[in-house]
Parts: C-alpha cells; sequence; structure tokens
C-alpha cells in the first residue's frame, strides 16, 4: 500500500505540469496544478496509511 | 519586495557575499548540536562524529560528481545544460557543467559564489535526515545516504531552481511571476532534506520501544536540551549569512534591501518561537525546551524561501504560523501516524520549508508566482519524495540502514565507535527492554 501510495504521487506532478503545457488560461491552469497536488497528496495519504498497516502489523 | 533581473556582482557585493557564506557553516554547527542533543546519550559521539562525516562525504562527492550536474560552471561543450524541446518551450532539466570543478578558478565571480553555497547546503541537506535516523541508522549508512544526496538529487534539484534550470524560468517559459522562487535553499535543502527525512525514517523504521504492543507511543526525550538551544542561537547566526547571502545570489536584491532580508529571519524565527512556546504552555501546562527549538528551527527554515521577498510583519505571520503548526505535527507524526522522527526533521524542514515556498507565492506582487511555487511544490511533493525514497530503498538493500538489535540495545558509540561520549555517567538499563 505504501508503495501503491507512492507511485501514485509522480501521477500528480504530471498532471500539474501537463497543466502548463495544455493550457494558457490561467485559471484552466491553476485548476489542473491544484488538481495535481490533491492527487500527490492523496498519494501521500496511501503511504502513510500503508506505513501505519506495517507498523501495527509489527506491534502484533 | 521585488528582485531584479542579474547582473555581474559589484566588487562590494562580491566581498559581502563571500563574508557571509563563511558564516553560514555555523547554520551546520547548530543543526548537529541539535541533532546530537535530541538524540540519547548512548549515541551521542556517533551522532556529532556522523554530522561531521557526512559533511566531509558531501564535500567530497559534490566536488567529485554533483557540482558538474548543477551547471554552475560551463562543460567543456561550453553549455551549463541539457535541454529538451516540449509544447514549444525550453525544458533544461540537468546540468551539464565540468566534472571534478574543472574551470572553477577562471568562472565568474558569481558562479564561484554559487558553488560555495550549494557545498555548504548540500551538507546541512543531508544533516536532515541524520537527526531523524538517530539512536538506529549506522555510521556507513549515512554516509551512503549523504552521498546519494549530494550525487544526485540535490544537484538535480538546485539546477532546476538556482541553474537555469526549468522551475527557474517557469517565468520566462510560462509567464508564472518571475518563476520559482527559493532564496535561502528552503526547496533545496530543508525540502529535500525533511523528505529524505521521512524516507529515512519509514525504511529504517522506529527505534526500539518506541511503539509497544500496547498503550501510546513512549516517550524517549532527547538528552541535552542545553546542546540543542545552544545549537538554535548558532543556527540564528548560520541563518542570517544564508539568507542575505542567497537573496544577493538567487534573488538579486539590491544591497541597500539586505537588512530587510535579516530582519525577516529573525523576525520569522521570534514569531515560531513565541507561537510554540505559547501552544506547548497551553497544551501541556509549562513551555516544552526541544519543541520551542523545533518551532525556532522551523521558523528560520520558512524564512529561507521567503526572508529576501516578504515585509517584516509578513515575514513575523510566517513565522507564528510555523510556530503554531510544528508541535501539533510533531505530535501528529508520533502519536497518529505511527513516524518516530527524534529531530522532529520531517516537520521543521519539510513541512516549514514547503509552508515558506507557499507564503512566497501569497505574498509575492508578480502576478503568476502563487502558481509557479505551487509547481515547484509539486515537484518537491510528487517527484522529489518518490525518487528520494527509491533511491533509499535500493541503498538498504546494499548497506544496511539499520543497525542490529544488539547495537540498538548498547548504543550506537559503544556499538560503532567502541566508546562512549560520556565515559564517567552512569547510564541507567533502558525500561524498554526489559
Amino acid at each position: 500500500m505504501k508503495y501503491a501510495g507512492l507511485l501514485v504521487m509522480p501521477a500528480g506532478f504530471f498532471l500539474s505540469i501537463s497543466a502548463l503545457v495544455l493550457f494558457a488560461d490561467p485559471v484552466s491552469r491553476a485548476a489542473f496544478v491544484l488538481c495535481g497536488l490533491a492527487v500527490e497528496c492523496l498519494g501521500l495519504v496511501v503511504a502513510v496509511r500503508g506505513h501505519m498497516e506495517a507498523r501495527g502489523d509489527s506491534r502484533r | 519586495m521585488t528582485t531584479q533581473a542579474a547582473l555581474p556582482l559589484t566588487d562590494a557585493a562580491f566581498a559581502l557575499t563571500l563574508a557571509l557564506l563563511l558564516l553560514a557553516p555555523l547554520a551546520i554547527a547548530g543543526v548537529a548540536l541539535i541533532n546530537t542533543g535530541l538524540g540519547r546519550c548512548r549515541s551521542a559521539a556517533q551522532a556529532l562524529l556522523g554530522n561531521l562525516v557526512l559533511a566531509a562525504a558531501t564535500a567530497i562527492v559534490f566536488a567529485l560528481a554533483g557540482a558538474a550536474l548543477t551547471g554552475n560552471l560551463p562543460g567543456t561543450a561550453g553549455g551549463t545544460g541539457h535541454v529538451f524541446w516540449l509544447a514549444g518551450k525550453p525544458w533544461n532539466w540537468l546540468g551539464a557543467g565540468s566534472f571534478l570543478l574543472g574551470g572553477l578558478g577562471a568562472a565568474p565571480a558569481q558562479s564561484q559564489l554559487a558553488l560555495l553555497f550549494e557545498f555548504l547546503a548540500v551538507a546541512l541537506a543531508a544533516l536532515i535526515p541524520w537527526g531523524s535516523g538517530a539512536d538506529r541508522l549506522r555510521l556507513s549508512a549515512g554516509c551512503a545516504i549523504a552521498a546519494v544526496l549530494a550525487a544526485i538529487v540535490f544537484p538535480l534539484l538546485t539546477h532546476w531552481v538556482w541553474a537555469g534550470g526549468w522551475l527557474g524560468e517557469l517565468g520566462t517559459n510560462f509567464s508564472l511571476g518571475v518563476g520559482f522562487l527559493d532564496g535561502g535553499g528552503a526547496a533545496t535543502v530543508h525540502v529535500l532534506g525533511g523528505l529524505s527525512a521521512l524516507a529515512v525514517v519509514w525504511i529504517a523504521g522506529p527505534r526500539k520501544g518506541k511503539f509497544p504492543k500496547e498503550g501510546l507511543s513512549t516517550a524517549l526525550p532527547g538528552h541535552n536540551a542545553v546542546y540543542v538551544l545552544f545549537g538554535c542561537l548558532l543556527a540564528l547566526v548560520g541563518w542570517l549569512g544564508w539568507n542575505v547571502a542567497g537573496a544577493v545570489l538567487w534573488l538579486h536584491v539590491p544591497l541597500a534591501a539586505l537588512p530587510v532580508t535579516a530582519v525577516n529571519t529573525l523576525l520569522s524565527a521570534s514569531g515560531a518561537v513565541a507561537a510554540t512556546f505559547a501552544v506547548t504552555r497551553f497544551r501541556f501546562g509549562k513551555p516544552d525546551a526541544s519543541l520551542c527549538a523545533n518551532g525556532w528551527l522551523a521558523g528560520l527554515v520558512a524564512s529561507s524561501a521567503c526572508a529576501g521577498i516578504v515585509t517584516p510583519g509578513e515575514s513575523l505571520f510566517v513565522g507564528l504560523v510555523a510556530g503554531i503548526a510544528t508541535p501539533l505535527l510533531v505530535e501528529l507524526l508520533e502519536l497518529a501516524l505511527s513516524i518516530d522522527d527524534p529531530s522532529g526533521a520531517i516537520t521543521v524542514h519539510a513541512v516549514g520549508g514547503l509552508w515558506g515556498l507557499l507564503a512566497v507565492g501569497i505574498f509575492a506582487p508578480q502576478a503568476g508566482q502563487l502558481l509557479a511555487q505551487l509547481v515547484g511544490i509539486a515537484t518537491l511533493l510528487g517527484l522529489v519524495l518518490p525518487l528520494v525514497y527509491l533511491l533509499f530503498w535500493l541503498l538498504n538493500r546494499v548497506v544496511a540502514f539499520r543497525v542490529d538489535a544488539d547495537g540498538e540495545r548498547i548504543g550506537m558509540d559503544l556499538h560503532e565507535l567502541g566508546g562512549g561520549a560520556y565515559p564517567e555517567f552512569v547510564i541507567h538499563r533502558d525500561e524498554s527492554y526489559r
């Protein structure tokens, strides 16, 4: 699960970068960059949860 | 405050920047003391020796290979970077300078100062994960981590931000303000170091006894608050030099405006420590020394991004927010997320740095600057963190990060060095091993 989260994070980065290439309009760019950041945050949350599960298993 | 176009440095600016950079190692000394003080007494000598050896390792590796990839010195072909074209725009993604510091003596004064800045910056970046891995990270693993940072990740990021790379050119190519701004190394040093600390902590795992099978996590307080607090004072001097030198080199702030940068650095740290003092006083009934030190440092880290750009009032606000967030996040990481970070580096350096970078976007007067800063933050979180984790995960297969159970039981000093930092102290038996 941690690795899945870490793999999602670059997807968010590429979403942010593609916003610069695809759109000239500042509003669309900002929206896409924010979406990219949201995807990265989602990936980070999944990675952190994966870490917590692994820690929980090792405590048992 | 606005940044100006780059001009060749005058003699006065060169001399001032060089003098300021000679103060910057005090920040490294401060962080080294903080790392040592926040660890346990049976690992103190290994921790402080590690800071020294890691700084040396980064200097050697950066001189041999890393400096070429930053692109500050022209390469044999004359160019300073590898560029690909996408959607009609150039993306300068990797430096192409000379290896082994070729041509350093003949390089322009500004390039030489930039390189000196980067030598010091990479040493500081490597010390940050070392503090997080305290009491279980082997010295050889620390050196390997430092070498990877100095050879690959730091040069890549530095080129993108400071040496004509694509992040720094977002303003020219995509009309996003003046491009990604990082005046004192908030991204290239602190966020990189903080994210590396997260990767190290994830890979090495928590200290033995930190998260027992039942109940809350065990408090393993730092062994010497005096080291920690004196380290904070040393760090201030180094940070003043660092931020003002960075303002000259990377933001091209005129000499007359440099005192404001220094005042902003002090105000950010002061606001942060005042806020942390108040929060810990409110939460625990008494102020917490180590958390106040973390708050002070978080304020300094946040100022690394914005001290050369914001006004004093804004700098105070940046520090206050950093100071409020620091103790709450340190607690969240330990109690809720099971992350054992003895030095608090993930909160202080990664989160503090990201907040400073965001604050630049919020307070800078240029249109589109906020978006440039957000793209930079997206790069740090979405590309640098997974890259660092991957590199460290592979490195851990070659050089095991974590010391064996016996080494952790007797302490890193005895295990790795054969002698303790405080040979005349009586070290009590650890409750967690009963």
